[in-house]
């Protein structure tokens, strides 16, 4: 059964990881994703999830207890934000490449200089490569579906990777919202006890994460890179599974009113709220303009992307992160480069928002759909804009 | 990935890991030496000092002769300690010529 409450989404994130019963929670605190381990410990505390919460001294420490717990077969949980996602970096690396199941939230925060403790992208887009999972939430509810979702693809034998949930910074980690919250029956229905491909265990030996010699380490990267390609099928699976478990349906790409539309606009996050507002506000005055909402970016879902840009005469994309030096922002990158060669690509323009909390209201997917309607009129693309940059 | 020094990437076990215990037999890590040791047997007092001290233990007595000391060379690394080490000099350390 479900229960309808009102909640802060970090604390529905914690609530989610207790009904996973999670065996070991190592975490360092860092805003805005302190809320989660706050609640956790205190859920450690009070008896009611019965879990190991390692207070580690750092996010550095945080990932490596989360590797040796994952290892020995225990259901793993970690969250982080920002500089504390960067200075994990390199263990990072090592949990997907041990094809450890390790789940962990990333409260999407800015990156330092100068500091910023508030909302974008820029921290998930540096870990681009790392081999994981990662998918993007854009309220409280999917945050917390995504959670307990995670854990099942995670822990599926076919996959035995990483996964990453991403969900923005303040704008939800600290916002209440209603939430249905499930039992624990309803998620032990889905998420089945934890059965490791392969783990520590001194009665069967073996050594996970050794020296790979030049002989060997193209061969593991390639099969990394064949393992998580592959992960794409079990995730519409598992998602279709959680649909029928719970009734809410998730997709790798998701569209909102873009079956007929001219002018698309991809959003990753809980922006993608505000715009489909917008797109309302258009569709009411007559104009042809939709959503899409990339939940999924890595697998990068490049075939549920191409049907759905398919037939617009214009895409605009937005970033949440600067790739400086580069082209244009991330999510452009990706999407330009997956569509090149194909028979016909729309013009993409790339839109910069929301660096580092910027408020991005209704005004801004205005100006946005605005320029885009020049495009399709036979404008040009230009350079990525940054919205509401003072100039 | 026992069968094979060289695994095909589906052979590899999930993330690399080694799943059979001392399968580093296998692999025939002599093969970057540069140097390997000599014996001049007639000069070896078969003290062991050569065997205690090579860091690899691929000096053993009797892989080759009856009773004396000799190196494997499928691990022999060639760093010349067992040579450096021998009271009666009587190893020498000699260019791998291919």
């Amino acid at each position: 059964m479900e229960k309808r409450i009102g909640l802060e989404t970090s604390i529905a994130v914690a609530e989610a990881v207790g009904l996973c019963d999670a065996d070991v929670v190592a975490a360092y605190p860092i805003t805005p994703q302190t809320h989660i381990v706050e609640h956790l410990s205190e859920l450690v505390a009070d008896g009611k999830l019965e879990a190991a919460f390692v207070p580690v001294e750092s996010e550095h420490s945080a990932m490596s207890v989360c590797c040796g717990t994952a290892a020995t077969g225990a259901r793993t949980f970690t969250a982080t934000s920002s500089q504390g996602l960067a200075l994990m970096h390199e263990i990072v690396f090592i949990a997907s490449a041990m094809r450890l199941p390790i789940v962990m939230t990333v409260a999407n925060r800015a990156l330092s200089a100068p500091i910023s403790i508030w909302n974008d992208h820029s921290d998930i887009m540096a870990e681009r490569d790392v081999g994981w999972v990662q998918i993007f939430a854009e309220n409280a509810q999917e945050a917390l579906d995504l959670t307990i979702w995670a854990f099942r693809l995670a822990e599926d034998r076919r996959v035995s990777l990483p996964v990453m949930v991403n969900f923005d910074g303040f704008i939800l980690t600290h916002t209440i919202e209603p939430v249905l919250m499930p039992d624990r029956e309803m998620v032990q229905a889905f998420l089945p006890p934890f059965q490791p491909l392969q783990r520590l265990d001194v009665d069967n030996p073996i050594t996970m994460g050794p020296v790979g010699i030049p002989d060997i380490y193209p061969e593991t990267r390639y099969a990394h890179q064949q393992v998580l390609a592959a992960a794409y099928g079990p995730i519409t699976e598992t998602l279709e599974e959680f649909a029928r478990h719970f009734g809410r349906s998730y997709y790798p790409v998701e569209t909102y009113r873009a079956d007929d539309a001219e002018i698309l606009l991809v959003t990753m996050g809980a922006l993608g709220q505000t715009a489909m507002e917008v797109v309302d506000a258009r569709r009411r005055r007559g104009e042809k303009v939709g959503l899409v909402r990339l939940r999924l970016w890595r697998p990068f879902p490049f075939a549920a992307l191409a049907r759905v840009l398919d037939g617009a005469r214009v895409v605009g994309v937005i970033d949440r992160a600067v790739s400086v030096g580069g082209p244009v922002g991330p999510v452009a990158s990706e999407i330009k480069a997956a569509g090149y060669g194909a028979s016909r690509q729309p013009p993409i323009m790339n839109f910069i928002v929301g660096l580092g909390g910027r408020d991005v209201p209704t005004d801004d997917f205005e100006l946005m759909f605005d320029r885009l309607g020049q495009v399709a009129a036979g404008g040009r693309v230009g350079e990525p804009v940054f919205v509401g940059l003072r100039e | 990935m026992a069968q094979s020094a060289k695994p095909k990437w589906t052979e590899l076990a999930p993330g690399a890991a080694i799943v059979e215990p001392a399968s580093a037999r296998q692999n025939r890590t002599g093969d970057w030496r540069s140097q390997r040791p000599v014996w001049e047997h007639e000069k070896c007092i078969r003290c062991g000092v050569c065997v205690a001290f090579c860091p690899e233990g691929c000096v053993h007595f009797g892989q080759q002769q009856e009773g004396l000391p000799s190196a494997d060379l499928e691990y022999c690394k060639g760093c010349g300690i067992c040579a450096h080490e021998c009271p009666t000099a009587c190893i020498s350390m000699v260019e791998e010529e291919e």
